[in-house]
C-alpha cells in the first residue's frame, strides 16, 4: 500500500528529537494499550501482518497526528470491530452488552514470558532459493493496494544479494488472509546514488530485507 | 518561537491523554468482559518490559564481544544462538544479526514503514526510533541524523543502514573505546548506550563514566 507509513527518503519531518531519559511508557494507557494489542494477538486474533496493515490503513492525516500507541488504540478499536470480537456500541459504552466469541486460548499470566520473545517466522522452503549472494536484482516495481514490506525508495532500483535469510512467511499474503506461503528471505543492498540521485551520500549504502517475489534478477 | 511549540505539545498530550486513557480503559473493560482477555495478564506483561527487558540486555552482549574474541565470532555468525548463550533472557528472538562496527564502517538501524526493532534485547524502541524524522531522514541523511545526535563521523567512513522490513533484527557492535584495556565486562557494559546499539550514537568514552 503507498500509504503514509511508508516514510523512507521523505523530506520535511524536520529533526530528530531524542528524549534524555524517555522512561518505557509516558503514560499508564500506553503500557496497557501494548498489552492488549498483544494480548489479543496471542489469541489468534490477528497476525502480525494484519495488525500493521492495520495501522496503515488509518487516514493520512490521522496517522501523521495521533502518536505511536494512540494508532495502537485506533487500530485495536477498528479490528475489534472489524472481525466481530465486539461491536462499536460497546466500546462507546465502555462495558460488554453481549457474550464475546468463544475461544480456543486465552494469554494468562503464566503465558507472559513467552510474549516476552518475539515470534518465529522461518519456515521451511518449497523450492531453492531463485537467486545466490551477489546476485545483481532490481527491487520490482509494483504497487499492491494491499500491505507491502517493499519501500517505495527501493522500487524500480538494483541491488546486490548480501544474505540469504532463510524462507520467512510472506507478509503481502498474510496480511490479507493468504496463508503464510512462505518466501525466500534476502538482504539487498543499494548504493545510496543507485536510490535517491547524484546528490546522494557517496560512503552511503542502504539494504532491505526482501522477499524473492519483490525482486527480478538485473542485466549485468 | 520555542516557548510556543512546546505549549502547544503539551496541551496536544494533555488533550490526547485524557482522551485516550478512557478510549483504552474501554476497550480494556470490554475485551475482559467478553472474556477475552485477563487484565492481571497485561500487568505482568507491562511490569516486564518496564523492569526486566531493556538496553542493559544488549549492553551485556556487546561488552562479552569486547572482552571475549571467539564470542564475538559467534555473535556475528549466529546473533540468536550467542545471545541465547548468554542466558541473559528467557528465549532470544529468531533472526538476530549482529553487525560490526570498524574504523571505515558505521552502521545504523532503521524500520522506514513501522517500529521493527530487537527489543527482547534492547527494550520498547524510544518515541524517536518510532517517528517521522527518523524513519524518513535514516536512509537519504544519516549524516544529518547522526549530527540531530550530536555525532559527527569522518567523512570517509563507510555508512551502512539496515533497514528492517521483515522479520529479521539488527542490533549494532559498537567499536570498544580506547583506554579500556583490563576493564571488566561489568564495567565495560556502561559504556553501552541504547543509541549507539542502534547506530544513532557512539558508547561512551572511558573517561565519561561517571
Amino acid at each position: 500500500m503507498d500509504g503514509i507509513h511508508d516514510m523512507g527518503g521523505m523530506h520535511g519531518f524536520g529533526k530528530v528529537e531524542p528524549e534524555p531519559d524517555e522512561p518505557v511508557f509516558h503514560a499508564a494507557w500506553e503500557g496497557r494499550c501494548l498489552a492488549l494489542n498483544r494480548a489479543m494477538g496471542a489469541i489468534g486474533a490477528w497476525t502480525i501482518d494484519e495488525s500493521r496493515a492495520g495501522i496503515e490503513q488509518l487516514p493520512p492525516d490521522v496517522y501523521l497526528a495521533a502518536s505511536y500507541y494512540g494508532k495502537w488504540a485506533l487500530r485495536l478499536e477498528n479490528m475489534v470491530v472489524a472481525r466481530g470480537f465486539a461491536g462499536a456500541d460497546e466500546l462507546a459504552a465502555g462495558r460488554a452488552l453481549r457474550d464475546g466469541k468463544p475461544l480456543s486460548r486465552k494469554l494468562t499470566v503464566a503465558d507472559v514470558p513467552q510474549t516476552l520473545t518475539r515470534g518465529s517466522f522461518g519456515r521451511t522452503a518449497a523450492a531453492p532459493a531463485r537467486f545466490g549472494v551477489g546476485d545483481r536484482v532490481r527491487a520490482k516495481n509494483m504497487h499492491p493496494a494491499t500491505h507491502t514490506r517493499l519501500p517505495r525508495y527501493a522500487r524500480g532500483h538494483v541491488g546486490v544479494v548480501e544474505a540469504i535469510r532463510g524462507c520467512h512467511v510472506f507478509p503481502d499474503s498474510t496480511a490479507v488472509g493468504g496463508g503464510e506461503d512462505p518466501q525466500w528471505l534476502y538482504t539487498v543492498v543499494f548504493g545510496a546514488r543507485e536510490l535517491f540521485g547524484e546528490t546522494a551520500d557517496p560512503t552511503l549504502k542502504v539494504s532491505i530485507e526482501a522477499f524473492e517475489p519483490y525482486l527480478e534478477r538485473a542485466q549485468s | 518561537m520555542a516557548h510556543d511549540h512546546e505549549h502547544d505539545d503539551e496541551h496536544q498530550h494533555g488533550s490526547e491523554l485524557s482522551e485516550m486513557q478512557l478510549r483504552v480503559r474501554a476497550l480494556e473493560t470490554v475485551l475482559a468482559e467478553k472474556g477475552y482477555i485477563d487484565p492481571a495478564a497485561l500487568d505482568a506483561m507491562i511490569e516486564a518490559h518496564e523492569t526486566k527487558i531493556g538496553p542493559h540486555i544488549g549492553a551485556h552482549i556487546v561488552a562479552k564481544a569486547w572482552t571475549d574474541p571467539a564470542f564475538k565470532r559467534a555473535l556475528i555468525e549466529d546473533a540468536t544462538k550467542a545471545a541465547q548463550s548468554l542466558g541473559l533472557i528467557n528465549r532470544v528472538g529468531d533472526h538476530l544479526i549482529a553487525v560490526e562496527n570498524t574504523p571505515k564502517l558505521h552502521n545504523m538501524i532503521v524500520c522506514t514503514l513501522c517500529s521493527c526493532y530487537p527489543w527482547e534485547v534492547l527494550g520498547l524502541p524510544p518515541v524517536w526510533y518510532k517517528s517521522a524524522p527518523y524513519r524518513s531522514r535514516a536512509v537519504n541523511d544519516p549524516r544529518g541524523v547522526l549530527a540531530d545526535f550530536g555525532v559527527t563521523l569522518p567523512a570517509d567512513t563507510q555508512i551502512r543502514v539496515w533497514d528492517s522490513t521483515a522479520e529479521t533484527r539488527f542490533i549494532v557492535l559498537p567499536m570498544r573505546p580506547p583506554g579500556t584495556a583490563g576493564w571488566s565486562e561489568e564495567k565495560l557494559a556502561k559504556l553501552v548506550t541504547r543509541n549507539c546499539m542502534i547506530g544513532a550514537g557512539l558508547p561512551k568514552l572511558a573517561n565519561e563514566l561517571a
